[in-house]
């Protein structure tokens, strides 16, 4: 019963916490301005930069209708789901009573350091103030909410949050050709595909994490958080380090430099990404059709003789498919188009090419910090409507970002579920969930799959655990 | 990492709390065993010395610290190092292998053991004495390590309660073509060994992609092992300094160790690259008129406060008070000086510059103040490393290094401003700026504004390499720069007085 309280965490409310007490909207908002206004910059967030991209398309207004997002929060959210993934236990403790939620309101008020002791009241607060959206932040030393009321500054500081990436169409854009900005098709959806494999991959087998989950971001991009214990207590030096490894294009650099033999770790990437550059890359993007775009492929290429050579073939033939460019790279320089060609260079610079047009490009920012706000999942995307759904990273072709349940849709489906089964639904003895008479269903029995496999580990070796992470 | 069980008081040497036991016991020390030559300094000392001993002791692991901070200085790389520094650690503090069976292996080993946890005590007051102290004694066991025999070696590091496990060669075999992989990636043909830690131990070799990690552990070359042992070593260091300093004031102790240890810290901070001010060229004739003319010779660090001076009409404290002792240095006399700081303060009372400045400047001479001021006559003329450990000079202040306290593009504008434009130069600058290589810079800049007389002492061969090493003080900035710039004269000077 994922909106109902339930009866076992249902302790007495700490006195200090203000949000027990389930202020009104407008109070909320005045205290907070009250209080927070000069050092809510303290911790960083994602927040400002994404909201502004979000604004370039507008919403269609009924996405952010208060009643249907009333409606969702008293409904839909899995509250006790999310309760349990953030809390590693069934009985509340400071991993959740601790964590920093941050809302955004739908006048895009922005409040940090929100923090619930229990399930039942985040829903209470989401149901009265129904953000738009939502964000996790990092579970600090004390409660969010009492950081004012602190003798020293210092007993203030973020602990413990997952692991997160975040992949984004838009860092796509400049080998993109399909689509820009905010938008997506299916083929460019493909990279994501791509990304969650690789990504997955590496966290599993390198890492040795077990537990990642991979989040649809609601529009054009994914997110992961890597919930094992010892990703959660990792410290931001070492965040940087994992961030650096996975990541290949640094910092936004235009070409791959690449050393062979190639790290097992991209050794492995290209093994993966090897089938979905010749069909997703060279066929669904075609991205050297046009001549400019089709000059920074012979950038990438060395040897001047085999550059010439090639703009030579391609300007007698115009309209030259990317895949045949691509084969006429070897073809070329086989007949011996240039004398001086190094072929071992020209293989690390195809294998960079490969890579820089397949490689997952992360906004390694998000990963690098502790204290990075990342919005939640479940929460619906203020810009389409679309409900923040986990991806199976087994089934991760099978995910389609335009078959993501929106709000409005979810609604309609608990009316016509009613309106179907609402008799026999009350001579059952279990009363069904509303989630459960939707399309929502699979998206929070696997979250649900998830979390008890979380627990399981959480449970066995907590002090195992804990005493590795403050053996480093 | 490693494991916290020598955070443990041993029962032997845990206190006794019943007053009449502690009264007439006696006294329980364990006496430590020295197996290897490294050490990590965790347990400290409990033994007897002598007062003479500590003292002794001290001076000599003081001697080898301040020899390693000069090297660092003068740029000298791993190589010049070791060679430079092995005569003196064998002469202060030697430590030998164990395969040398010496006799004297314990004492020396003690010896090295007791004066580590002495400067211990004597660097930790304040946090510049820290940062620096545990910076040297890291670069001594890097250069012990270095120089350790390496089966020794790898018994000391085994010897480590660190959780690496190596890697056996079921285990080779089974992830040959990886490591094989990592083995070239590195550009090496083979690797002495691996062993395996979790890879949260190494965050920049995993972050370069330079280890290979499975399942959360990283296979780690042993080459690499140095760096671990040292960033544990410097990490231990850093904490138990302040814990140290912490403790500090609650030294039991009689009045013995303090004065002791207080002067240890003094001379620790003292300038070690001093300039000899009896040693003036013999052209060079400052007086109180002619200082403007001699500014064209001054390092940045003195042209700035004589700008700043000549635009102002004053300058702050400290910036006085290191223009007077590059003053002093540069052989102005002291009535000369009194002059030149009386004009250069316009509109000022004669009345008010008696009363308030005067005295400072025949203090820094050494003409008032207490006994031991006059007899060293005043304080010595600042060397570059004294600038460069200084608190930094706060809004007005003017003194200081230039290159520490200015921006890299104030910095630049500063230079240009100077007359050097060559982009390559400041380019330079700026890299050594970013490696806070100030006295590089700073010798960057001598060496372009000088490149034509330079060259010339090297090709007639007028100067050895001693005369042009690093510059390391700025009087020797002037005199060198004055030096180059006169040479004619300097001759006939020579000429004439032959």
């Amino acid at each position: 019963m994922p909106d109902a309280p339930a009866p076992e965490v249902a302790p007495e409310e700490p006195p200090s916490t203000a949000g027990a007490a389930v202020p009104t909207e407008d109070d909320l908002k005045a205290m907070e301005d009250m209080l927070d206004s000069d050092s809510d910059d303290e911790f960083t967030s994602s927040m400002p930069q994404k909201e502004e991209e979000e604004k370039e398309a507008p919403a269609p207004a009924r996405f952010t209708d208060p009643d249907v997002m009333r409606a969702f929060y008293a409904r839909l959210f899995p509250y006790r789901h999310l309760f349990q993934w953030l809390n590693h236990s069934p009985v509340p403790s400071d991993d959740f009573a601790h964590r920093e939620f941050a809302f955004t309101l739908p006048n895009d008020i922005y409040v940090r350091y929100q923090s619930f002791p229990t399930a039942d009241l985040f829903r209470k607060q989401c149901i009265s103030m129904i953000p738009s959206r939502f964000e996790i932040g990092p579970v600090y030393s004390s409660n969010p909410r009492d950081r004012k009321t602190l003798r020293k500054a210092s007993l203030f500081r973020p602990v413990s949050k997952e692991l997160v990436f975040d992949i984004d169409l838009t860092d796509y854009d400049p080998i993109r050709t399909c689509c820009t900005g905010a938008n997506i098709c299916p083929k460019c959806w493909t990279w994501m595909t791509n990304a969650i494999r690789v990504l997955d991959a590496a966290l599993r087998d390198d890492f040795g994490f077990r537990h990642v989950l991979w989040v649809y971001s609601g529009r054009r991009g994914v997110h992961a958080w890597v919930c094992d214990a010892r990703a959660r207590c990792l410290d931001d030096t070492r965040r940087k380090a994992i961030a650096g490894a996975l990541e290949l294009l640094r910092g936004g650099e235009k070409k791959l430099t690449l050393k062979r033999p190639l790290h097992p770790h991209l050794e492995r990437s290209l093994r993966l990404l090897r089938e979905p550059f010749s069909t997703d890359i060279l066929l669904g993007q075609d991205p050297w059709a046009d001549d400019t775009r089709a000059a920074s492929l012979l950038d990438a290429l060395p040897d001047a003789g085999l550059r010439e050579a090639l703009r030579k073939k391609w300007a007698a033939a115009p309209g030259r498919s990317s895949a045949s460019k691509w084969a006429d790279i070897d073809a070329v320089a086989k007949t011996g188009g240039s004398s001086t060609l190094d072929t071992g260079a020209l293989l690390e610079a195809k294998l960079g090419i490969i890579l820089e047009y397949t490689y997952p490009r992360l906004d390694a920012e998000v990963s690098k910090k502790l204290n990075h706000l990342l919005k939640s999942p479940f929460v619906v995307h203020p810009g389409t409507g679309r409900v923040c759904v986990p991806i199976d990273p087994r089934r991760v072709e099978e995910f389609d970002p335009f078959g993501v349940p929106t709000v409005t849709g979810l609604l309609n489906e608990i009316e016509a579920w009613d309106a179907e089964c609402g008799q026999e639904e009350k001579e059952g003895e279990k009363r069904v969930q509303d989630w459960e008479k939707t399309s929502l269903k699979p998206y929070v029995e696997y979250f649900r799959g998830f979390i008890a496999g979380l627990l399981k580990d959480e449970k066995r070796p907590r002090e195992e655990g804990e005493g590795m992470a403050t053996d480093f | 990492m490693l494991r916290s069980e020598h955070s443990r008081i041993d029962p032997k040497r845990r206190t006794v709390l019943d007053p009449k036991k502690r009264q007439f016991a006696q006294p329980l020390y364990k006496d430590q065993e020295y197996n290897f030559r490294l050490n990590l300094y965790t347990v400290p000392p409990t033994a007897e010395i002598t007062l003479e001993e500590f003292e002794e002791w001290a001076i000599a692991r003081l001697k080898i610290l301040s020899e390693l901070e000069t090297c660092a200085f003068r740029n000298r790389n791993g190589e010049e190092t070791l060679a430079y520094m092995t005569p003196l650690l064998d002469k202060n503090l030697p430590l030998h292998a164990n395969r040398t069976n010496s006799s004297e292996l314990q004492a020396e080993r003690k010896k090295d053991h007791y004066s580590h946890f002495i400067l211990r005590l004597a660097f930790s007051s304040t946090e510049d004495l820290r940062r620096r102290f545990s910076r040297l004694e890291t670069a001594l066991f890097r250069l012990r390590w270095r120089t350790d025999n390496v089966v020794e070696r790898q018994e000391f590091t085994n010897s480590l309660d660190f959780n690496w496990e190596m890697v056996d060669d079921k285990e080779k075999v089974e992830m040959a073509d990886e490591l094989r992989v990592m083995t070239e990636l590195a550009g090496r043909k083979a690797e002495d060994g691996w062993f395996k830690v979790e890879w949260e131990r190494v965050p920049e070799l995993v972050e370069q992609r330079k280890v290979l990690i499975k399942r959360g552990v990283a296979y780690v070359p042993v080459r690499e092992q140095m760096s671990l042992v040292v960033t544990e070593f410097t990490k231990r260091l850093d904490i138990a300094l302040e814990q140290t300093a912490r403790a500090l004031p609650r030294l039991d102790e009689d009045d013995r160790l303090s004065p002791i240890l207080a002067h240890l810290s003094q001379s620790f901070t003292a300038p070690d690259a001093t300039y000899d001010t009896s040693s003036t060229p013999s052209s060079l004739h400052p007086t109180a008129n002619n200082i403007d003319q001699l500014a064209g010779h001054f390092p940045l660090c003195m042209s700035n406060l004589h700008t700043t001076l000549r635009q102002t009409g004053h300058l702050k404290h400290f910036g006085r008070l290191q223009y007077t002792l590059f003053l002093k240095g540069m052989g102005l006399s002291l009535e000369d000086c009194i002059a030149f700081w009386r004009r250069s303060f316009r509109g000022m009372t004669d009345d008010k510059f008696n009363k308030e400045y005067k005295y400072n400047i025949r203090h820094a001479y050494g003409e008032v103040g207490g006994d031991a001021n006059r007899r060293g006559r005043g304080y010595s003329p600042y060397s570059c490393q004294k600038l460069l450990t200084e608190a930094l000079p706060s809004v007005g202040q003017t003194h200081g290094c230039p290159y520490r306290s200015f921006t890299a593009d104030n910095l630049v504008a500063l230079l240009q401003n100077t007359g050097v434009r060559d982009g390559e130069v400041l380019n330079g600058v700026r890299e050594d700026l970013a490696r806070q290589r100030y006295h590089v810079a700073c010798n960057r800049i001598f060496e372009h504004t000088h490149k034509k007389e330079i060259k010339r002492v090297k090709d007639d061969g007028l100067w050895g390499p001693a005369e042009l090493d690093t510059i390391l003080h700025p009087n020797t900035y002037f005199k060198r720069s004055f030096m180059l710039k006169h040479l004619d004269a300097e001759k006939e000077a020579a000429k004439a007085e032959g």
